[in-house]
């Protein structure tokens, strides 16, 4: 650390000890002026766009106006009382939490067998590698333009293949009943290959020695799987989990485009419903309660399954 | 990048002959093919001509008289030529500030040492968590109190400062011996003039990882701009695609549909297959879009 060393202060026995601490601290600063330049420019748009905006979000979440012109109003916390009232939202949480478990467990699941069967590099593994992967590249809108298609009543690819052996044909995405499962598919069918490269990565940190003592040990290959590979795999997993579920939060273009949020609010996910509050009901109060508590909730998650990672980390 | 190289590599001998069962195996590849058909069904719809009629529409068998007609009017309905230029500018406007503001601060956190700089740091790890798509709605006012609802610049603001390409530089800076440092030091280099001169020639192949990632993930992004921009000639690819596949949907136009889908994944799938080995390595890097 030759750069920005402060260089040793003279320190004069007689100066009273304020000054000392007064001098030092200036010192310090200017040894670190550099430093804070160098960091402005990031600082000022992370100030306004992450502390910033969540500043705002909390007052926000604590005002009302009652048509976009009207002056605001501080109504406390009663935009979180409405927002918690209200079956659209309630039943949004609900279908999030449907919608999170269903997309993260098939996903991580495929990606896991994936990243098994394809440990191994060579040209058709690779190619296999790809396929899966090319989901992962292209927008959530254009996954959703071609999966209209697939899930189209009567004409679609789905009905077309496999509509001729099921007795009564579903409308995929216009029967409340299954539009969220059918959504569903599209994450799956998109992250699937996104996962598998951390898995595959974990994959690496498998020593071979260890498996090869299990193996002369006498351990079978689903045991050396069981007590070998997936736990070492555990950090991948935890990581691939808080992905998976911030992706279950934040993916909802699809909804955008397939669904807007029906038949009957089924597909009605809790980022929608922010949207829906603020773009079309013009209601930033609610519509920041909202962003507020999903905040909240993902926060309380992810440092939950952290811990709960943690503490398995020292179990059997 | 040592978990990178590793990746293009074969897993441990061990770990190769236990867990990957032929069955395991044979289910992977025919999921592999079943990931493909929605993609084969884009490239099958788009060559097909309209006398083939709805029915038909759904055939994964490519039709014998393949016709561009849906690519012409793909092209002539929906704006792509424009929609390609905004969703360019605002891929390119994002990434070439990105790389000063975490060349800056990456450099400041690999090798300068100051007050608070713990505490900094955990300012920089909130962006990480705080994902930019939740905070759309006081993003918007923020974005719309600088005068910028309705401009590229707006879609682009909120991503100029990047708390993980500052980690990603952080590294790459750390990884660089301070000798080489130490030399410019003597030869009277400024703090600049060793940042370009030593730490961004030798850190090439992080700012191509981060430029992947971020160009990949602002290339998709939908409901941000979905929100930021009204008027039609500022629209990106995706919002773009989202209007065209609505009015097209309404006309039951999926050959047109499928053409347009094509045109707007076309450029990434493309780059894709060119630079295979180091899309894949930069998302393993990431873990974060």
């Amino acid at each position: 650390m030759s750069l920005a060393e402060p260089a040793a202060l003279p320190v004069a026995a007689s100066a009273p000890p304020r000054l000392n601490v007064l001098k030092r601290f200036s010192h310090r600063f200017k040894a670190s002026l550099p430093a804070y330049l160098l960091l402005l420019p990031s600082l000022v748009f992370l100030a306004l766009f992450t502390y910033g905006a969540m500043g705002r979000v909390i007052i926000d979440a604590l005002y009302q106006r009652a048509t976009p012109k009207a002056p605001v109003r501080f109504v406390g916390l009663e935009n979180i009382h409405a927002v918690l009232a209200d079956p659209a939202f309630t039943g949004a949480v609900v279908n999030n939490l449907i919608y999170a478990i269903g997309t993260a467990v098939p996903s991580i699941a495929l990606a896991l067998l994936f990243a098994l069967a394809l440990a191994r590099t060579n040209a058709v593994t690779s190619a296999l590698r790809a396929a899966l992967f090319l989901p992962v590249l292209i927008p959530m809108v254009a996954a959703s333009a071609l999966f209209l298609f697939i899930f189209l009543p009567n004409v679609g690819l789905l009905d077309y293949y496999i509509g001729r052996l099921l007795p009564v044909l579903p409308n995929w995405l216009g029967d409340p009943d299954i539009a969220l499962y059918a959504i569903m598919v599209i994450t799956i069918w998109k992250n699937a290959g996104y996962y598998m490269l951390f898995f595959l990565a974990g994959l690496q940190s498998v020593s071979e020695d260890v498996m090869e003592a299990a193996h002369l040990d006498g351990a079978g290959p689903w045991q050396r799987f069981r007590h070998i590979t997936l736990p070492e795999l555990k950090p991948t997993f935890l990581f691939v989990i808080v992905i998976a579920t911030l992706n279950a939060v934040t993916q909802v273009d699809h909804v955008f485009v397939m669904t807007k949020g029906g038949p009957s609010n089924a597909t009605n996910l809790v980022l929608f419903y922010v949207y829906q509050q603020a773009v079309e009901h013009y209601d930033v109060g609610k519509a920041s309660a909202a962003t507020l508590l999903t905040l909240a909730a993902l926060m309380g998650l992810t440092a939950l399954s952290f811990r709960t990672m943690a503490n398995r980390e020292g179990g059997p | 990048m040592k978990l990178i190289d590793a990746l293009w590599k074969d897993a441990p001998l061990a770990t190769r002959r236990e867990i990957t069962p032929k069955l395991g195996f044979l289910l992977t590849a025919l999921l592999a093919l079943v990931w493909l058909i929605p993609f084969l069904w884009m490239g099958v719809a788009t060559l097909r001509p309209a006398s083939d009629g709805i029915n038909l529409m759904a055939e994964l068998m490519p039709s014998l008289k393949p016709t561009l007609d849906n690519i012409r009017d793909a092209w002539e309905i929906g704006d792509f030529p424009r929609y390609f230029l905004n969703t360019t500018i605002i891929c390119t406007g994002i990434l070439l500030v990105q790389f000063v503001t975490i060349t800056l601060a990456g450099f400041a956190f690999a090798r300068l040492d100051f007050a608070g700089k713990t505490l900094i740091f955990y300012l920089f790890l909130m962006q990480l968590m705080l994902v930019p798509v939740l905070l759309i709605v006081p993003n918007l006012r923020i974005v719309a109190q600088f005068g910028l609802y309705d401009t590229l610049a707006g879609v682009m603001m909120p991503f100029f400062a990047s708390a993980f390409g500052t980690f990603l530089m952080r590294q790459a800076f750390e990884a660089i011996p301070t000798e080489l440092e130490d030399a410019a030091l003597i030869d009277g280099a400024s703090l600049f003039q060793r940042i370009r001169h030593i730490y961004v020639p030798l850190s090439l192949p992080s700012f191509s990882a981060f430029a992947i990632i971020s160009v990949t993930s602002h290339w998709n992004d939908f409901l941000w701009p979905l929100m930021v921009i009204n008027s039609p000639d500022k629209r990106p690819l995706t919002v773009g695609l989202s209007v065209f596949t609505a009015t097209a949907e309404g006309t039951q136009a999926w050959g047109t549909i499928a053409a347009g889908t094509l045109m707007v994944i076309a450029p990434l799938l493309i780059t894709f297959l060119i630079f295979q080995k180091r899309f894949i390595s930069s998302f393993v890097t990431s873990g974060i879009k």
